[in-house]
């Protein structure tokens, strides 16, 4: 009784803040579970990472401007992803380096718009916000946004699923049927961008890759199905969250610290826990 | 262009009145500034057995590709008999699929997206898509593989899955691209009688590449025998013949059978002419393999069994 006591802290439940980020939270590990699943499919995670790392430009601009960091977020990816289609989805190298040259400009901008901000609002705030998130300062206006996000790419997902997954499995059998891979490859890329920004918002633009291929990796290795392993994802991500925001909202009465410690470490250390208990033990089920 | 006269066979086939699953006329295609199909004639009948027959570099990919509508194609036709509600709709099984061991899909959801592939939309259970799919697994003998990961699958169990994949959309064409090479002797037999009885049981059309003719010999109807672009097609005892063969190739052609097998030998090739047609070819003639050391001048072109003479 005193254990749970413990973790469910009194003002958890009442909490406005810790409510919207409960909310968010959920919303975007349902988002990440598909599109995380076809990003681990694809081999595309490195896409996934640059993305991540130039919404941090997006973020660090929006607040330079005063604006929401989650239209930062939504913009520059999608740019990203535009960009990347566009200067080399031909050969797999070529999208490689395409990509690696976008995330070194991206994060040197963003370095730039953080150094001004800092200069002009005087507060550290912005840096850590946009690289590491802080889902409790999510504003309650955010949130139809962030649904209405949400839904948009779950919505092209769900349009593309069966001819996206049966290129992620092979190509060649999707072009036998007449699929052409430009069509499916950017609807996935649009998605996989708006997955990004939302995730960024969660646990901030460095680290929004944990949530999108994190609990998509341990899923795929327990699942049977492609779509178990989607919904496994999504139970995996949306647990981590809360429960890294629960133990966030704890932290506030730990005696080490003097303020809370940040949701993202708690996210993404539970979402590595999840998938190393998901290596081993679809190990040692191969095994036997 | 010449054509030999000896390829006048090739022209036009008589398929004695059955209904054609594929015809080609004339069919010319360039890739990468070479035209690697010089003219190619030929049918496929619904329910028979087509061995397209030729070693690497002959053509057989790029036939296939250009049949399916994913490569342009220069001059000729390419008719497809169209399946049920009119749609022009072809099995096709690549070469070489690579199936990733660690993906969750099972054999009953390859198959799935074989019969839907193309739709939009999440799918929805049904008991009729069950069915399907149980009833094309079945027919391939991999109903005991339905829930197990095709990524895990031996190759022949993989083939026969990627067969009910081709199968799923109803076509009246099947084509299949090397779809024996790198299986075990025991699978390579399965796999040729299981095509010939779909062939059959289906009222299908079934095209296949392969470079090596012996494992057809059973199964087969006709054959569409390639080289450096060009083709004759007939039943097997009027093409698989020397006067046929060198006529095509250009130069002399052994056949020998020997117990129940076929051995093709292309001799060294003289005339610059050949060359050109095939540069790949070239290259592997000038440099020395140990098959030149141990056969003196002459190639084995089509297969080196256990029986050969």
């Amino acid at each position: 009784m005193s254990i749970l006591h413990a973790i469910f802290q009194p003002g958890l439940f009442s909490n406005s803040s810790v409510q919207d980020a409960a909310v968010v939270g959920a919303v975007v590990a349902v988002v990440c579970a598909p599109v995380g699943v076809f990003t681990v499919v694809r081999g595309q995670s490195f896409a996934g990472h640059a993305f991540a790392d130039i919404t941090a430009t997006g973020g660090s601009g929006a607040f330079l401007l005063g604006v929401s960091p989650l239209l930062g977020f939504v913009a520059m990816a999608l740019a990203g992803a535009g960009a990347t289609e566009l200067l080399g989805a031909e050969r797999q190298r070529g999208r490689d380096l395409a990509t690696g040259v976008l995330l070194g400009a991206g994060l040197g901008l963003s370095a730039l718009l953080l150094y001004l901000t800092t200069t002009t609002e005087s507060t550290t705030g912005a840096a850590v916000t946009v690289l590491f998130g802080s889902i409790f300062a999510v504003s309650s206006s955010t949130l139809p946004m962030v649904i209405g996000f949400g839904v948009s790419a779950l919505f092209l997902v769900g349009l593309v699923y069966r001819p996206l997954l049966l290129s992620s499995i092979n190509p060649d059998l999707a072009s036998a049927q007449g699929l052409g891979r430009r069509t499916v490859g950017l609807v996935y890329m649009v998605s996989l961008a708006l997955s990004v920004a939302l995730s960024a918002l969660t646990i901030g633009a460095i680290l929004s890759t944990a949530l999108l291929i994190g609990p998509a990796a341990a899923a795929l290795r327990l699942a049977r199905s492609p779509g178990r392993a989607i919904v496994c994802a999504a139970v995996i991500g949306v647990t981590a969250t809360w429960a890294g925001i629960i133990l966030a909202y704890d932290s506030y009465n730990w005696p080490t610290a003097q303020q809370g410690w940040p949701v993202s470490f708690f996210v993404v250390s539970l979402v590595l826990a999840a998938y190393l208990l998901a290596q081993l033990t679809s190990r040692r089920a191969r095994r036997a | 262009m010449t054509t030999p006269g000896g390829l006048a066979l090739a022209h036009t086939p008589s398929l004695g009145g059955e209904v054609p699953a594929l015809e080609v006329e004339d069919l010319w295609a360039r890739l990468g500034g070479q035209d690697i199909l010089r003219g190619v004639s030929f049918s496929v009948a619904a329910g028979s057995l087509t061995g397209l027959i030729g070693e690497n570099g002959a053509g057989k990919t790029t036939l296939l590709r250009a049949i399916l509508g994913l490569l342009p194609i220069s001059s000729g036709e390419v008719r497809v008999a169209r399946g049920h509600l009119g749609r022009r709709s072809i099995g096709y099984v690549p070469q070489k699929v690579v199936l990733d061991p660690d993906l969750p899909v099972r054999a009953r959801d390859l198959v799935e997206l074989g019969a839907d592939g193309r739709r939009l939309g999440i799918p929805l259970r049904s008991n009729a898509r069950r069915a399907l799919v149980d009833q094309l697994l079945q027919s391939v003998d991999a109903s005991h593989l339905a829930n197990a990961r095709v990524g895990a699958l031996s190759g022949g169990e993989q083939q026969r899955v990627l067969i009910a994949h081709a199968l799923a959309s109803q076509p009246q064409l099947l084509l299949l691209d090397e779809p024996l090479a790198s299986l075990d002797p025991r699978s390579t037999q399965e796999t040729a009688s299981l095509l010939g009885r779909i062939a059959l049981d289906r009222k299908v059309g079934v095209l296949l590449s392969t470079h090596d003719i012996n494992p057809l010999l059973p199964v087969m109807d006709r054959v569409v025998y390639l080289a450096a672009g060009r083709a004759v097609s007939g039943r097997t005892e009027e093409v698989v013949r020397s006067d046929v063969l060198s006529a095509l190739y250009h130069h002399h052609v052994d056949v020998f059978h020997a117990h129940g097998r076929v051995l093709v030998s292309v001799g060294q090739e003289q005339s610059e002419q050949g060359c050109e047609l095939d540069a790949d070819d070239c290259a592997d003639r000038e440099s020395p393999s140990g098959g030149d050391a141990a056969g003196g001048p002459s190639r084995t072109a089509t297969v080196a069994g256990p029986g050969k003479p």
